[in-house]
């Protein structure tokens, strides 16, 4: 047993670290989000030079085979910096799609270009009326000779924006809400009757609707088996839970650390406001929900790195501790700032609505509990 | 980072469960849950089989009778033994005054006590607050006052836990209070048998009898039972403060009882359907059972930032709290479940006649509950400590 990170981790980390201290500034951060793609191209050449985007893929594809634990090195230090660039969407959804998918000949044509930063992906599991739920598909696809034909629309699209490729989720067979039917399609965003149409959340991030018309794609383009997607969904989701988890606790550990400087300096009654014992006491609350969700993420990094019979236990209470908490951290952050912290000028706000777009990725805590209950129930 | 177990780990790991399931009886477990003498001498029956298997005192030098545990395999051991439903062991002999004679005393002390202490020979209470000092400790007035080879005790010390069965008592009384007030404290260990001293209980609102009030008028106590120093003992006593918070948060035993609550729950009903079914109840549950997830792990890392020579520092007061605040949590689940069988007093009537069984119990640990985060350092205070030593507030 042991909770320390490997030389090559403490590297990798280091490295984020570095880097969000000198290209990440909050300005920097805002410029990156309101460009047209949603973020810096010169970034993401940074990440592919640093060898950052070959972190989840094997050795066999020129990857640096990371597991969860060096993902939650990277995702902690991305976090304190509210890095935009779409690691999440290309990387780890999109790049842990084709890691699970076992199709060798899309993984060949694929992961390289990842790796080298040439290719943006995202992957297309929402749509308008499936909240929360991963199985809750309506767009088809029909087989048409050694072809499907897709028609649909996927939403809230995480960087479908930017997007070359990205692989959807279609029903082939089963019930609207059928987790088996499901299955997995790798399509080009420049494909014949697929429009996009892109918009922005309040974390910065830019998304995209993706209407699909007619749009065809060959049978080898299939992700897994047909019908058998779901599993992989599970799977990547699982995994992206946690990196989303780990980026949330660097924001509470920000968020903690930038109350307690600001409480030391902001005057109020001619002392520093950080005497005042019910203003400490917050300020501890906020210190010991950070370290509790640093503890549940350990948790379930381990389970994960174990390959734990209760993992999806692990993940569930992951999840609604880190909804949870950061409500807390965050809400206390503003308060604690007075005035200020309803600026748009401050970067508090900016890590607030980050932890809450967190919180709802995935199913927010109140769904996760239910699930979580489940869980514990059989 | 991870937390398999290696081969040699597991074969720890089968070594507890037989050991447990051997000795860890349902016999035992009846009569430990008894009162007074019945309580007392099982529970010493219980620390002597440990004794006899050398597991008694994990953390002990390995030449006074410890053992010397990873982190992994005394969170082996106390995962199972909370599994099997076995209690702790009484820690103010073995977990609090031990470590300060084995750290700070005299060679000759550590003969005469440390033996006892793992045969149970001598049982142990802890004298530090009095009427006047509680959470703020250093306010403590007992006074010593050396007259040849003995000091003279006066004062009295209070919230005394099992006075009335101890041997011994380590205590802090004040020798010097001219400076700091954290300078004139000396750490004394004193034979309860002394003349001078009386014991009077204090009824608890759990309805059992475990606090009482110590009274110390003229008490002779040889210098010879002097931890270290004089006016040194608020150093020796620091130490161990951060030891009794880590083992106040009680980890692996609310876990245990958590497992127990899901199986009532199972059974207990509620308009013809188990309330394992009430979604109120669900979410409690879960809302406890995930804090109690994160806290098991952050146990483990202050365990093992304590393996790396860091000590269980000021991170101790966290697990305090939240451990705490689980114990009552679950407490009152308990409660809720029982329903109007909370309110019952066993008396004559058993179990069987009254047609309900863990509502007293219950009660008990509800009510005796309360005084978890009040004790070891109220919890505001916990708060006070981690916003001075841990923020920098």
């Amino acid at each position: 047993m042991n909770f320390n990170l490997s030389e090559e981790q403490n590297m990798l980390k280091d490295s984020v670290t570095r880097f969000v201290q000198d290209e990440y500034d909050f300005e920097s951060r805002r410029a990156n989000a309101a460009s047209d793609l949603g973020f810096n191209p010169k970034n993401w050449q940074t990440f592919a030079d640093l060898g950052w985007l070959s972190i989840p893929f094997d050795e066999a594809h020129g990857g640096f085979g990371g597991g969860a634990t060096d993902v939650m090195a990277v995702m902690e230090e991305m976090g304190k910096g509210l890095v935009v660039e779409p690691f999440i969407a290309t990387v780890l959804m999109f790049g842990g799609l084709l890691n699970k998918s076992g199709n060798a000949a899309l993984q060949d044509a694929n992961i390289e270009k990842v790796i080298d930063g040439s290719l943006q992906g995202a992957f297309a599991y929402l749509e308008r009326q499936s909240r929360f739920e991963l199985a809750d598909v309506k767009t088809t696809a029909k087989a048409d000779g050694n072809d499907f034909l897709l028609n649909g629309e996927k939403t809230v699209v995480s960087n479908g924006a930017a997007a070359n490729k990205v692989v959807v989720s279609a029903r082939t067979s089963g019930g609207q809400c059928d987790e088996a039917g499901i299955t997995l399609f790798l399509i080009d965003t420049d494909a014949a009757g697929v429009e996009r149409t892109s918009y922005r959340l309040m974390d910065g991030q830019l998304v995209a609707n993706i209407k699909l018309t007619d749009v065809r794609v060959a049978a080898d383009q299939v992700l897994g088996d047909v019908d058998n997607g779901y599993s992989i969904i599970e799977a990547v989701v699982a995994d992206v839970t946690i990196a989303l988890c780990a980026e949330a606790l660097g924001i509470m550990q920000k968020l903690t650390t930038t109350t307690i400087e600001y409480t030391k300096t902001r005057q109020q009654f001619g002392v520093a406001i950080s005497s005042f014992q019910a203003l400490q006491h917050r300020m501890v609350d906020m210190f010991m929900a950070g370290e509790q969700a640093k503890s549940i993420l350990y948790r379930a990094v381990c389970a994960a790195e174990s390959g734990a019979d209760d993992l999806a236990k692990n993940i569930a209470a992951l999840k609604v501790m880190t909804g949870r908490n950061g409500k807390l951290i965050g809400d206390e952050a503003i308060q604690l700032h007075g005035g200020m912290g309803l600026t748009d000028e401050l970067d508090v706000g900016h890590y607030v609505k980050r932890l809450m777009m967190i919180n709802t990725t995935f199913g927010d805590a109140d769904f996760q509990q239910k699930k979580f209950n489940q869980l514990s129930h059989t | 980072m991870n937390i398999t177990f290696s081969a040699e780990e597991l074969a720890f790991r089968d070594e507890v469960r037989a050991f447990l399931s051997e000795n860890w009886t349902e016999d035992l477990a009846t009569r430990i849950r008894g009162l007074d003498d019945e309580f007392k001498a099982a529970q010493i029956e219980w620390q002597n089989k440990l004794n006899d298997k050398g597991w008694l005192a994990p953390g002990w030098p390995v030449e006074q009778g410890g053992v010397d545990w990873s982190v992994t395999e005394n969170f082996i051991f106390e995962t199972e033994r909370s599994l099997a439903g076995a209690p702790d062991v009484v820690p103010f002999g073995l977990k609090m005054v031990a470590p300060v004679i084995y750290g700070f005393g005299s060679d000759e002390q550590k003969k005469r006590f440390l033996p006892r202490i793992l045969k149970s020979e001598d049982w142990w209470c802890q004298g530090y607050s009095e009427p006047g000092a509680g959470s703020d400790l250093a306010a403590l007035k007992t006074k010593a006052e050396l007259d040849g080879d003995d000091y003279i005790v006066n004062g009295a010390k209070v919230w005394t836990t099992y006075a009335q069965y101890s041997d011994w008592i380590f205590c802090l009384v004040r020798t010097d209070s001219s400076g700091k007030r954290q300078d004139g404290i000396t750490f004394l260990l004193i034979d309860m048998k002394s003349p001078g001293i009386t014991v009077n209980k204090i009824s608890s609102i759990d309805d059992h009898h475990s606090l009482n009030e110590v009274v110390f008028e003229d008490v002779r106590v040889p210098v010879a039972n002097r931890i270290g120093e004089q006016d040194k003992g608020w150093t020796y006593a620091k130490a161990l403060l951060a030891h009794e918070r880590t083992s106040i948060a009680a980890v692996a035993d609310s876990k245990r009882r958590l497992r127990e609550l899901r199986k009532l729950l199972a059974q207990e009903v509620s308009g013809g359907r188990p309330l394992s079914e009430d979604t109120q109840f669900q979410n409690r549950l879960s809302n406890t059972e995930i804090e109690l997830m994160a806290l098991e792990f952050t146990e483990l890392r202050v365990l093992a930032s304590t393996a790396d020579g860091k000590g269980p520092g000021v991170e101790s007061s966290l697990l305090k709290i939240k451990g705490t605040e689980i114990q009552q949590a679950i407490q009152q689940m308990y409660m809720d479940l029982a329903g109007y069988y909370s309110g019952v007093i066993h008396g004559e009537e058993t179990a069987e006649t009254i047609g309900h069984a863990f509502g007293h119990d219950a009660r008990q640990a509800y009510m005796y509950g309360r005084a978890a985060t009040i004790y070891g350092g109220s919890n505001e205070v916990q708060k006070n400590i981690t916003a001075k030593y841990v923020l920098g507030l």
